[in-house]
């Protein structure tokens, strides 16, 4: 079976292109047919991997054009292989995740002060059963169309995670987290859901961020492009939004 | 993190001054739970590590995390049942620690956000695992340590801990003050990205680089990073390693990749199927007998199955969603409808760098926990459910002794030669011959060591591999990397962790030598025997001017 990697390294000077390879494995998994390309024909291929078990999230790549975990896919005759989009390429298949990573931190996505009196039922705990499936491999985020117009968007994994703690009963800062994801957050979300079918845990990133603007709208928080939608047809006297 | 204030730190670090109190190596489990404790007791704190923190090895953790938490279980059943896994290994002292603070870490778990599955009572829902007297673990459906890796970064970045990511450790830095005493100084590091080497300074080290179950390659459950490579840099460092011939065996690796089918399945009600569909064994048994089982009907009848068929489809899905999709993919069989077959596999290494009451190695200033190190809670053989309690009760210890132990100094002396030396290395390692492939030898030793020092071993057989392992040592300067280029060099990097691999196996090999005597994981078919009076006592290995010493040391 013939496969096609794009190549890309920066020595100094920048060298990008696409390399076929013969791999002859049976049955076996994209991530397999790398490493058997990288310990038998060209050592010099670069990707990352890990657990072999789709739960570490190391090995995202696109296959024509759509986001696979290299060890859960598998390959198809003249497929083509790309590194993850939206993140700069390091080498290869390997992409640089620090900047989408940070993005966790702009939208506070961790557990605040958790009231250790609230017991959770099973109803509350499979709230976000699903949300805490995130292996942070990097999928949505490649897949995101806002990236093209904005690098600042806090993107769906970090909206997700947002989610999943928000969705806590026990805790107790929810405003500060809604807070934190009303700028180049849930509102700079086109809901084109591009996010939805890539992600390998089966994780609707979409769907929590509109959970995250119903929650804003319960909190008093408004979309500014409604907001703006008015035009200044109708001036009340308001100072401005 | 913000960008800018990494770019600062990593500024300050290349100008040689002082950069943080404790430095955190391995960013898995256990070196964020160190990072966490030790930034608590007031120290400065960074993590390095050579992937990203949620890719590690905790990842992959699925059945629980055993606390006595429940009616029907209490603190002293727990250790009665580990003392007992371990088969007269373990330090009661160490394992009453694991134990006792088991209940707490618990609550400290529940409380950062890790969502446990909880039962109709509003408790965090518990399943009992092999070993186990009681109802243990407790769990997040079959994804308990990506729940708690998770959690434990999300706090992390609350905490704004720093983290290097995709740093490759090579060595610990040594130095020595106007007394004459050595202690540890920081890390020298490769910066994959980059391809350089950077040293990074510290009062303290603690090292949480995971365990080296990766020697046995493909018949591995383990991530591809399991290399060891936290272990080999203490021993070049002057640590100690204890009880390297004790490999943990999981029971349920499916038949050709080796991926882990957890314990959970088995603990749910499974059975072990041989060829001709007849139940053999008690699948509740600890690991190490199980997996002999396994190994001697794999020998009699050729295959052995797991059968989860009778728990039905909307209790596989439920319980155990990711078996259900890792055995499609892999072997291409639907559990629900179908037999899963397995093998035993290498999963857990319970030896590691010798560490004291305080987590401390012999190395002043080095301190040590998760898999890498020994708290000698597991002995002969860990139970399921113990390994992530491990990495909470040690690492915290790990932490706060070393942000203590910071505190007492004042400045880190000024010494180059490490970062020299390895900076050097990496430039002359590129010009090997080449002549040798390393991923064919690190292949070979994979099989190798897994039938001939594997589940059942014996003299003959471990004198083999050990006489293959240091005709490979003589070979490594004729091996090398093929990729001669700077940038994520991960051929580079893969060749120094079969470098450290080797190191390893050899003091793998020669424990297991010299242990004349079956104890837990170590089983020794021509000596099917625990002998108490001789091998009551931990293996010791250390190097002398380059050589291998091991040496057996009365429990403590």
């Amino acid at each position: 079976m013939k496969i096609e990697i794009k190549r890309y390294i920066d020595e100094g000077e920048v060298h990008e292109e696409r390399l076929g390879y013969e791999v002859d494995l049976e049955g076996a998994t994209l991530l397999e047919m790398l490493t058997e390309i990288k310990t038998k024909q060209d050592a010099t291929l670069s990707f990352a991997s890990g657990c072999r078990s789709s739960v570490c999230g190391s090995c995202a790549m696109r296959v024509n054009g759509k986001e696979v975990l290299a060890c859960a896919y598998k390959p198809q005759e003249g497929d083509v292989v790309e590194p993850l989009k939206n993140m700069p390429v390091i080498r290869d298949l390997v992409v640089d995740m620090q900047k989408a990573l940070d993005f966790t931190k702009v939208a506070k996505a961790w557990a605040g002060e958790s009231d250790a009196a609230v017991a959770l039922s099973e109803e509350d705990a499979a709230v976000n059963e699903l949300q805490s499936d995130c292996i942070l491999c990097g999928s949505c985020y490649s897949a995101c169309p806002v990236y093209e117009v904005n690098g600042e968007f806090i993107g769906p994994f970090a909206l997700t995670r947002s989610w999943r703690y928000v969705s806590d009963k026990r805790e107790s800062d929810v405003a500060g987290k809604i807070e934190a994801v009303q700028t180049n957050g849930i509102w700079d979300c086109t809901l084109c859901g591009e996010c939805v079918p890539v992600c390998p845990q089966g994780i609707a990133p979409k769907s929590d961020i509109d959970m995250l603007r119903n929650k804003s709208g319960i909190l008093g928080y408004m979309d500014p492009k409604f907001v703006g939608g008015f035009g200044g047809g109708l001036d009340f006297g308001a100072p401005s939004f | 993190m913000p960008n800018n204030e990494f770019a600062k730190i990593h500024a300050t670090q290349l100008e040689g001054q002082m950069m943080v109190d404790v430095l955190v190596i391995g960013s898995g489990g256990a070196g964020m739970v160190a990072a966490l404790s030790a930034k608590e007791a007031g120290a400065t704190v960074a993590i390095l590590g050579k992937s990203y923190p949620t890719r590690s090895q905790t990842s992959m953790a699925q059945g629980g995390i055993n606390a006595a938490i429940g009616e029907e279980d209490s603190i002293e059943q727990h250790i009665a049942d580990t003392l007992k896994s371990s088969q007269g290994l373990a330090s009661e002292a160490a394992v009453e620690k694991l134990c006792r603070d088991g209940v707490e870490a618990v609550r400290w778990l529940d409380s950062i956000g890790v969502p446990f599955s909880r039962t109709e009572e509003k408790k965090i829902a518990q399943r009992r695992l092999g070993g186990a007297s009681a109802v243990r673990a407790c769990y997040a459906q079959d994804y308990t340590g990506l729940k708690v890796l998770h959690s434990l970064y999300d706090t992390c970045v609350k905490e704004g801990i720093t983290f290097y990511n995709e740093y490759f450790l090579l060595n610990l830095i040594r130095q020595t003050d106007e007394k004459g005493k050595v202690t540890v100084g920081g890390a020298t590091a490769l910066n994959i990205k980059t391809g350089e080497v950077e040293a990074f300074k510290a009062k303290t080290v603690i090292m949480a680089t995971g365990g080296y179950s990766r020697i046995y390659q493909k018949h591995s459950t383990n991530a591809t990073g399991s290399t060891g490579d936290g272990l080999a840099a203490a021993i070049r460092a002057g640590a100690k390693l204890s009880d390297m011939e004790f490999v943990q065996f999981h029971p349920t690796g499916l038949k050709n990749s080796s991926i882990l089918i957890s314990e959970s399945a088995r603990g749910a009600g499974g059975y072990l199927l041989n060829a001709k569909g007849e139940r053999f064994t008690d699948e509740l048994q600890p690991r190490d007998a199980l997996s002999r089982a396994i190994a001697e009907e794999i020998e009699k009848s050729g295959e052995v199955f797991l059968d989860i068929r009778h728990l039905g489809e909307a209790f596989i899905d439920h319980e155990l969603p990711q078996e259900r999709k890792l055995a499609k993919l892999y072997e291409n069989v639907d559990p629900v409808h179908e037999l899963v077959p397995i093998k035993p596999v290498a999963h857990y290494t319970m030896g590691g760098i010798a560490v004291d009451a305080d987590s401390q190695t012999a190395v002043s200033g080095l301190f040590a926990a998760g898999e890498c190190a020994n708290h000698n809670v597991h002995g002969a053989n860990r139970l399921g459910g113990n390994s992530l309690l491990e990495l909470i009760v040690f690492g915290r210890q790990a932490g706060e002794n070393a942000a203590k132990t910071a505190a007492a100094i004042e400045a880190v002396i000024e010494d180059p030669e490490q970062l020299k030396k390895d900076q050097n290395f990496v430039q002359g390692v590129k010009y090997f011959t080449n002549q040798i492939d390393f991923y064919e030898k690190r292949y070979f030793i994979g099989n190798i060591f897994y039938n001939n020092a594997g589940i059942k071993r014996n003299d003959m057989g471990l004198k083999a591999v050990l006489g293959a392992i240091r005709q490979i040592q003589k070979e490594l300067p004729f091996m090398g990397p093929k990729d001669k280029s700077k940038s994520y060099n991960t051929n580079l990097v893969e060749f120094i962790e079969f470098g450290n691999m080797v190191e390893l196996a050899e003091i793998m090999v020669v424990g297991a030598i010299s242990r004349n005597e079956s104890r837990g994981a170590h089983y020794r078919e021509d000596i099917p025997d625990r002998n108490d009076t001789v091998y009551g006592a931990h293996t010791i290995s250390w190097r002398e001017d380059g050589v291998l010493c091991v040496d057996f040391l009365n429990k403590f």
